[in-house]
């Protein structure tokens, strides 16, 4: 790093153009920072012109999506996917997909199919937690208990706090403790046991003991009229217990491979599932055994212009928010300046929360220096925070544009303003309109 | 007194839910609960069941008699405590009646002599805090009948999850004063936290004791998952958990957590409350408003019993019916030993800041558990006076030993203080971190006096993390290819 010579704070330093000509970026004219209100639209914002949402509040979009693996091919080519079915018979030539199958699953269909799998090939596996006895809340454990019997999957007393110390000790024994927590929103009684125990517990004994066998399990994030205690993101709150890792999944597929990887992985694994998905996302889940690598994003559409990365739910209210960006909407067709219509954006699944992969987020904004982060939880201590500072850390003089955040308001989460507090398609193509214009 | 007749219930609804219950009633009421007996106007227009209903019948009570008597129980004003088992009184005499444990003479006298370790273990390192050379300390004085006895009464392979006052269970099991010394010195030699707890904070997996953490009651869920495990673990069969906790831990609502865990998914598991009367400066009257914490375990459906925690014997009997029991019944059984702290809370604390210096004195001479296992051994011709101070000046000098060995040891390597967070592959947090420090030690390590001061403490020097490999403890700060510069 060259030295800078000492400048006041209030001095503006031109700031540097690194964009080479030819770079995909050049036809975007660089123009000085927007106020930040918006203009005034020709015509009302019109995305309750469109269809209004089900009752239920699901996303208009995850049917079509095309984040989804809806062909057996597409699922069996899933990127960095691991197999654990080892016999030989089912073992593929390279690049060929023979004898796998895969099966159409919904969400909770793929989590339940993943401690199915867990169960069967470690004697050593138990799920516990309220109600999953009888199949869960929201099914993810329909039958394990008559499959696997009542002494490996069963209903605990209503204690969340029991339910994660419970798992420690089983852990701490070395069995295999999957323990579900009915709502993420109620994992705040378990913060205790999970941030002073689980996460410390390898640490504090030297290594001696360890609780890598344990898994957390809870739906998470916003379901159309969860109000505020069964829509909450509380991955934020996490993020300094340093020895968990928090993992969420975006799809089925991506639910069965990182809960695989998630229950065998040697830490305790907080991983939150977002429960509009249970129902609503459905696509072609290999059913063999396999794995998902934690510590990884996936890049899932290539792009140069901006990099928009984000987790879970709002995934598919980003992929909407590039359609709207490709191809506005009448109503739409006057905020979206044709000349941005075409740039291409790179969207990343950061996937695992904590520890997060840096290495493919540098990569993707030193490409496209600019970056726009879209998580449900509130602003304020926020994943987006670490992220944002971490990357203006390394990228500094690479940025085009400030990190913007789009996430939920530094509010608990309403019910009937919910459509006001997610960060929609609409948000999110603001921003990342103002960022491509900055 | 008000007393009125239960509401009749509808017949067709009355006739289903009174037929006899699986369950046979335990105890009937004595007042007579049949309907007939009822003043009540409408009672006498319907239909009498065919059998009078003896017991509730909605699903959270199927067993409760039912009764015609409008009583609120509280065990507590109605005088019916739980009663407190003793063996052996204040003077080491065997109480009339009771039956001392079928152990000889050299288990009676390793007993004591672990028990008079832990005062003379104490005493050296309460002095050692005061005198700066270990930051903190927590002694037993009081409460060693408790702790060793029970430790005595299990099986060395039994898994125990404790507070921090149960340093004689360690003992019992033949922990080495050098593990101690080099936990509490947070020496190089510390394998239970590698100098990253605080002192008192023992574990061991070879001597089945699960590393110690501050935060209280935090260990009794812990407890029901560990039982769960044994439960299901053949090669486990024959052992039990065991959890010991203070009765202030008890209040956390982990207690309640563990106890209603423990109690519905069984497992063999003994929840060993010593109940000293204080919790810091808080007296147990200030704690729970309750029988103790003995009357909780029976709300929990818990076998339960209140112990003389000054009496060795008594604990000891208490703890092996206990573990017997627990491992017939495959669910847990809560020990409650009455016991007084006779020490500070902690070196942090001055218990005479709200307790009268004359009431601790008057614990030590008129209920000493040292004191009484003593006398029961003289009375047997098994110890004497001579043997006493025998043992008080070799396991000085044995404790000295160590202490001296353990003061002069260098602390951890320093890097050990990044490790052991993640299981597997280093977060690249971590590595990356690690590589700040170096590059901060290597500008301020050895001009920065209290860097320059401190890092001569460690073992290495801290050359471990300056000079990654060349120590061949560090690891390697290696740059990810995949990270663009």
């Amino acid at each position: 790093m060259p030295a800078h010579p000492p400048r006041t704070l209030f001095i503006p330093r031109p700031r540097p153009r690194l964009l080479p000509a030819s770079s995909p970026l050049a036809p975007f004219t660089p123009r000085p920072p927007r106020p930040s209100s918006p203009p005034t639209p020709s015509r009302p914002l019109a995305h309750d012109a469109a269809e209004p949402p089900p009752p239920g509040g699901h996303l208009p979009s995850v049917a079509t999506s095309r984040l989804l693996r809806t062909s057996r091919d597409a699922a069996l080519r899933a990127p960095a996917i691991t197999w654990n079915d080892e016999p030989d018979a089912l073992r593929d030539e390279p690049g060929t997909h023979t004898a796998r199958q895969t099966r159409k699953m919904n969400t909770y269909q793929a989590v339940r199919d993943a401690m199915a799998i867990a169960l069967l090939k470690d004697d050593s596996a138990l799920v516990f937690g309220e109600d999953v006895a009888f199949g869960g809340v929201f099914r993810c454990t329909m039958n394990l208990a008559e499959e696997f019997g009542r002494d490996r999957v069963f209903n605990t007393p209503l204690t969340e706090q029991g339910i994660a110390g419970f798992g420690i000790g089983l852990a701490a024994m070395g069995h295999t403790a999957i323990a579900e927590i009915q709502f993420s929103d109620y994992i705040y009684p378990a913060f205790d046991q999970l941030v002073n125990e689980a996460a410390k517990l390898r640490y504090r004994t030297g290594g001696a003991y360890n609780v890598g066998a344990l898994t957390v399990r809870a739906p998470t994030m916003s379901v159309g009229h969860g109000g505020l205690y069964h829509s909450q993101s509380p991955e934020g709150f996490f993020l300094g217990a340093a020895g968990i890792k928090i993992v969420i999944p975006r799809s089925p597929l991506q639910a069965k491979g990182l809960l695989l990887a998630s229950i065998r992985d040697p830490n305790p694994v907080i991983f939150l599932e977002p429960k509009i998905l249970y129902r609503s996302a459905i696509e072609q889940v290999p059913t063999a055994d396999f794995e998902l690598p934690l510590g990884k994003a996936e890049v899932l559409l290539p792009g140069d212009a901006l990099t928009l990365l984000s987790y879970g739910t709002p995934l598919y209210h980003c992929e909407a928010a590039l359609s709207l960006l490709r191809t506005p909407p009448p109503a739409l067709d006057a905020l979206v300046p044709p000349s941005l219509r075409s740039a291409k954006i790179e969207l990343i699944d950061l996937r695992t929360i904590m520890p997060w992969d840096l290495p493919t987020v540098l990569r993707s904004v030193a490409k496209t220096r600019r970056l726009v982060i879209v998580h449900e939880a509130g602003r304020s201590g926020g994943v987006g925070a670490e992220i944002a500072s971490e990357v203006m850390n390394r990228l500094f003089l690479q940025l085009e544009a400030p990190v913007r955040r789009v996430t939920g308001w530094d509010t608990p989460v309403p019910l009937a303003f919910e459509k006001f507090y997610i960060p929609d398609a609409v948000r999110i193509l603001d921003s990342v309109l103002e960022t491509l214009q900055y | 007194m008000l007393r009125r007749a239960p509401r009749p219930l509808r017949p067709r609804l009355a006739a289903r839910l009174c037929q006899p219950q699986p369950q046979p009633p335990r105890r009937t009421s004595s007042t007579s609960t049949t309907p007939g007996t009822s003043t009540s106007p409408t009672a006498t227009h319907r239909p009498h069941p065919p059998s009078p209903p003896a017991h509730g019948h909605l699903p959270g009570a199927p067993r409760s008699a039912l009764t015609t008597e409008l009583h609120f129980f509280n065990s507590v004003l109605e005088g019916q405590q739980i009663p407190t088992y003793r063996v052996v009184d204040g003077n080491g005499d065997v109480v009339q009646g009771a039956e001392v444990p079928d152990v000889g003479r050299e288990f009676a006298r390793r007993l004591y002599e672990t028990m008079m370790m832990l005062p003379s273990l104490d005493t050296v390192l309460y002095s050692a805090q005061r005198h700066g050379s270990i930051s903190f300390y927590m002694t037993t004085h009081g409460e060693e009948a408790s702790v060793v006895g029970s430790a005595a009464a299990l099986e060395p392979t039994d898994e125990v999850l404790g507070q921090y006052r149960e340093l004689g269970v360690l003992l019992w099991r033949g922990y080495p004063l050098s593990s101690i010394m080099a936990q509490v010195f947070s020496s190089t030699d510390d394998s239970a936290t590698k100098g990253r707890q605080m002192p008192v904070h023992f574990g061991s997996p070879p001597h089945h004791f699960h590393t110690i953490s501050s935060p209280l009651a935090t260990q009794i869920p812990q407890a029901a998952g560990v039982a769960y495990a044994l439960k299901r673990d053949p090669a486990r069969r024959g052992s039990v958990a065991v959890c010991y906790f203070g009765e202030g831990a008890a209040s956390e609502g982990d207690f309640h957590a563990g106890l209603g865990m423990a109690s519905v998914l069984g497992g063999p598991c003994i929840f060993f409350c010593r109940n000293n009367g204080f919790a810091i400066s808080t007296p147990a009257a200030e704690q729970y408003a309750g029988d103790g914490i003995a009357a909780r375990g029976p709300g929990y459906g818990v076998y339960t019993i209140r112990v003389d925690g000054n009496d060795a014997w008594a604990v000891y009997n208490a703890v092996k019916e206990a573990r017997r029991l627990t491992l017939e019944n495959q669910k847990p059984v809560l020990v409650e030993a009455m016991t007084y702290r006779v020490g500070h809370h902690s070196t942090s604390d001055d218990s005479y800041a709200y307790r009268a210096k004359q009431e601790v004195e008057d614990w030590k001479r008129v209920d000493n558990p040292l004191f009484r296992l003593r006398k029961y051994l003289e009375a047997r011709g098994w110890w004497s006076a001579e043997e006493e101070s025998a043992l008080r000046l070799s396991q000085r000098k044995e404790i000295m030993a160590a202490f001296q060995h353990a003061e002069a040891r260098p602390k951890p390597p320093l890097g050990e203080m990044l490790r052991d967070v993640w299981g597997g592959e280093e977060p690249w947090m971590l590595r990356e971190q690690r590589e700040e420090l170096r590059g901060l030690l290597g500008k301020y390590g050895a001009v920065w006096e209290p860097w320059r001061r401190e890092l001569a403490r460690f073992e290495g020097g801290g050359r471990d993390v300056m000079h990654p490999g060349a120590e061949g403890v560090g690891v390697g700060v290696e740059e990810d290819p995949d990270e663009p510069q």
